[in-house]
C-alpha cells in the first residue's frame, strides 16, 4: 500500500518534472501517431513526410517525435497519454480510428493541442480536426476506370466502412458510370488499413472474378504488386502516396496526400500562440490532394479529360457530387445541379444508385 | 456465387496458406522438442527481408529462399543462446525475439523499399498444366507450394518413423529421462530451434518474394501468430497443421471471393470467419474423444539444465 502511494507520487512528480523540462527547453515538440509503419509507402509514409517538412522548416526550434503501427483502440489512448506526459505540445493522430481516444486524452491534457485526421468529433477546445477531399481524386480515377475497363468490371478494396471510404467508393463509381453505363463495381472490405498479404489476396479475389481496374483504399502497395503479376491486363492507382515504382502500369495515376503545408502551418501557430480549434477540409484546390502523373498506359484523350476534370475541380467550377444523384434505394439525394453539402459527405453511410453491394453495418 | 471459379479459388488457397504452413510446421518441431518459441513473427519477418535482399542482389529467387531460411535460422540461434545457455524464460525471450525481429528487419530493409524482386515462376509441368481444372489447381504453382507439402510429409515421417524423431519427442516429453538415457538434450533442442527458425524464415521469404512481391515494413502483419495458433490447432500433428493452414488460408481467400461475388452474407461474418472457425475447431478438438490426442509435449516451455 505504502509502496503504491510512493510509486504514484513518484509518477506525478516525474510527469511534472517532464512538463517543467519541456517548458524550460523552449522547444516546441510536435508528435505524430501513425496507424502503420512509415515504410508502408502509402498513408503513414505520407504523413511522415509532413512531419519531416515541419522539422525542416523550423529546424532547432522544433522537435518531432512519432510512433508507428499504433493500433486503433485502447493502445492508442495509452500512447497518446504517454506523449502528452512526455512534453508534446501538439499531437497529430493520423487515422480515423483514433477519434475517441484523441478526444478522451485531450480532455485530460487541456494544455496540449490535439489534431485528429479524418474524424468528425471535437469534444474539447484543444482538439482540431483536419481531412483531405480524397473523393475529388476518386472522381478522376473513376473516370479513368470507366474508360479503361475492358471487362466492364471495376473493383475497390475498402478498409473499413466509414464515411471517408464510402465517399471514395461513391465518387469512383459515379464517374465510371458516367462514361461507361455498363460498368459494374465490386467492393471488397479488407477490415484492415495495413496487411500486405491480405490486401494482395483481396486484389487477387477481384482479378480472379474478372475485375480489370482496381482502386485500393488501404495503405500498402500490395494491390498494385498483385495487379503487376497480370502483365498489364489489370491496372490500378497509387493510393495516399504516388507509388511511382509501379509506373507506367499497373499504376496509371495516383492520389497523393500532401499534409506538409497543413502541418507546417499548424505547428507554426502553436509556436506563436495563435492555434485555435478548427475544422479543415482541403482538397485539390489547396494542394492537399494531388493527382499523380497519368501515365502513357492511358490513351491521350482519356488523360486530357481526366486532367480537365482535375483543373475544373481545382478552379471550383466542378464538384464531383453534383445532382441529380439518387441513393442506392432509389430515393433522391441531390436534385439537378445541387452540389453535396459537406455535412452529407462527412457522414456518408449510403451507396449511390447502381452499386449492387451493401455497406456493412 | 456465379463469378467464383473453383479452380482459381483452390489455387489461390494453396498459395495463400504457404507462409503460415511453413512457419507452423517449423514451430511444431520446436515445440515437440519441448521449446516454446513465441518469436515466430520476428523470425518470419527477418526471413522476409533477408530473402528479399538475397533475391534482389543475386537475381535468383531460389537464392532468396535460401537466404530467407538462413536469416530466420540465425535469429533463432539468438533465442537458442538465451533459453538454452542463459536459461532465460522462454515466453519472454520469444516475445523479445519478435520485437527485435520487427525492428531489425525494418532497419536493414531501409534501402529496399519499393524495389521489385525477381519473379518466381511456376514449376514447368508441361502438358500437365494444360489439363482442365486439375492443371490450374495442382500444376500451376511455384516450387515452394510443393516443397511446403513435401516438408510436412518429411516432418511427419521423421517424427513417426525415425530414431531421431523418437529422440526428439522424448526430449520434449521428459528431458530428464532423455538426459538420463544419454541424449544431448540441449544439442537436440538447438537443432530443433534452428530448423524452426529456418522454416519461419522461408515462410517470410515466400511473403516478400511471391505473395506480395515487394518489401514493406511489417509485411507479415501477424502471420507468425496465426502459425503459432495453428500448431495448437493441429495438436502438434504435422498433417493437421497442413489441414489447419489450408482451412485458415482457404476461408480467408473464400471470404474475399464471396464479397466480390456479392452473396448475401453480411461482410462482418465473412471477415471474422477464419478466426471463428479456428476457435470452434479448437473447442471441438479439446473436448470429448479428440481430447486424448490433444496433448501438448509434457516439457513444453520448461528449461533444462543437466545439473538440476
Amino acid at each position: 500500500m505504502i509502496r503504491r502511494t510512493l510509486l504514484a507520487s513518484a509518477a506525478v512528480g516525474l510527469s511534472m518534472l517532464a512538463g517543467g523540462m519541456a517548458m524550460a527547453q523552449d522547444k516546441t515538440k510536435a508528435c505524430f501517431v501513425y496507424v502503420g509503419p512509415i515504410g508502408d509507402l502509402g498513408w503513414s509514409y505520407q504523413h511522415h513526410q509532413g512531419a519531416l517538412a515541419v522539422q525542416e522548416k523550423y529546424g532547432d526550434k522544433v522537435e518531432i517525435q512519432w510512433q508507428e503501427s499504433v493500433p486503433e483502440g485502447a493502445d492508442a489512448e495509452r500512447v497518446l497519454t504517454q506523449m502528452a506526459l512526455g512534453g508534446c505540445d501538439i499531437i497529430f493522430t493520423t487515422s480515423f480510428g483514433y477519434m475517441d481516444a484523441t478526444n478522451a486524452v485531450a480532455k485530460k491534457f487541456p494544455n496540449v493541442k490535439f489534431e485528429h485526421a479524418t474524424g468528425f468529433k471535437r469534444e474539447a477546445e484543444n482538439v482540431a480536426i483536419y481531412n483531405a477531399r480524397f473523393y475529388e481524386g476518386r472522381a478522376i480515377q473513376g473516370h479513368i476506370a470507366g474508360k479503361m475497363t475492358k471487362s466492364n468490371k471495376i473493383g475497390y478494396i475498402g478498409s473499413f466502412p466509414i464515411p471517408e471510404v464510402v465517399m471514395g467508393i461513391n465518387a469512383y463509381y459515379l464517374h465510371a458510370k458516367k462514361v461507361n453505363p455498363n460498368v459494374e463495381l465490386s467492393v471488397v472490405w479488407a477490415y484492415t488499413w495495413f496487411d500486405p498479404a491480405k490486401e494482395a489476396d483481396a486484389a487477387k479475389a477481384l482479378i480472379d472474378q474478372g475485375v480489370d481496374v482496381i482502386a485500393a483504399h488501404t495503405d500498402s502497395t500490395a494491390p498494385l504488386a498483385e495487379a503487376a503479376k497480370t502483365g498489364g491486363k489489370v491496372i490500378g492507382f497509387g493510393q495516399a502516396s504516388d507509388m511511382a515504382d509501379y509506373k507506367p502500369s499497373p499504376r496509371v495515376s495516383s492520389i497523393i496526400d500532401n499534409w506538409a503545408p497543413y502541418y507546417v502551418a499548424r505547428v507554426g501557430q502553436v509556436m506563436d500562440g495563435t492555434w485555435t480549434s478548427t475544422d479543415t477540409w482541403a482538397g485539390i484546390k489547396d494542394g492537399e490532394v494531388e493527382i499523380g502523373e497519368i501515365t502513357e498506359a492511358v490513351p491521350a484523350e482519356v488523360k486530357a479529360e481526366a486532367e480537365a476534370m482535375r483543373d475544373a475541380i481545382a478552379a471550383g467550377t466542378y464538384h464531383p457530387f453534383t445532382g441529380p444523384i439518387k441513393k442506392q434505394d432509389g430515393s433522391e439525394w441531390l436534385a439537378e445541379g445541387v452540389t453535396a453539402p459537406d455535412g452529407d459527405l462527412l457522414g456518408m453511410n449510403f451507396y449511390v444508385e447502381g452499386i449492387t453491394g451493401e455497406i456493412p453495418k | 456465387m456465379g463469378g467464383i471459379d473453383p479452380a482459381l479459388l483452390i489455387a489461390a488457397l494453396l498459395t495463400a496458406s504457404v507462409p503460415i504452413l511453413l512457419a507452423a510446421v517449423g514451430e511444431l518441431v520446436v515445440e515437440r522438442a519441448g521449446v516454446l518459441n513465441l518469436g515466430v513473427e520476428g523470425m518470419m519477418i527477418l526471413g522476409a527481408i533477408c530473402g528479399f535482399i538475397t533475391a534482389v542482389e543475386t537475381g535468383s529467387p531460389l537464392a532468396g529462399f535460401i537466404g530467407g531460411a538462413a536469416g530466420g535460422a540465425v535469429l533463432s540461434l539468438l533465442f537458442a543462446v538465451l533459453v538454452l545457455v542463459m536459461q532465460a524464460n522462454q515466453v519472454a525471450s520469444g516475445l523479445a525475439l519478435t520485437l527485435f525481429g520487427l525492428g531489425l528487419s525494418s532497419l536493414i530493409g531501409q534501402g529496399y523499399v519499393g524495389i521489385k524482386p525477381p519473379l518466381t515462376g511456376a514449376v514447368p509441368f508441361g502438358p500437365l498444366a494444360e489439363l482442365p481444372f486439375l492443371g490450374r489447381v495442382l500444376f500451376s504453382h511455384d516450387l515452394l507450394v510443393y516443397l511446403s507439402v513435401a516438408l510436412v510429409a518429411g516432418v511427419w515421417a521423421f517424427l513417426k518413423f525415425t530414431r531421431g524423431g523418437l529422440v526428439l519427442r522424448a526430449v520434449g516429453e521428459s528431458h530428464e529421462a532423455a538426459h538420463a538415457l544419454g541424449y544431448k538434450v540441449l544439442r537436440i533442442r538447438l537443432m530443433a530451434i534452428a530448423f524452426g527458425g529456418a522454416m519461419a524464415g522461408l515462410g517470410g521469404a515466400y511473403l516478400s518474394l511471391v505473395r506480395v512481391p515487394q518489401w514493406v515494413d511489417g509485411i507479415t502483419a501477424g502471420a507468425g501468430w496465426i502459425a503459432l495458433a495453428i500448431v495448437v490447432f493441429a495438436s502438434w500433428q504435422p498433417w493437421r497443421a497442413l489441414l489447419g493452414a489450408w482451412l485458415f488460408g482457404g476461408i480467408s481467400v473464400l471470404q474475399l471471393n464471396l464479397q466480390v461475388a456479392e452473396v448475401g452474407i453480411p461482410v462482418e461474418y465473412l471477415s471474422m470467419s477464419p478466426y471463428l472457425i479456428t476457435i470452434i475447431v479448437l473447442v471441438i478438438m479439446s473436448s470429448g474423444k479428440g481430447r486424448a490426442s490433444f496433448a501438448a509435449p509434457a516439457c513444453l516451455g520448461q528449461n533444462f539444465h543437466a545439473a538440476r
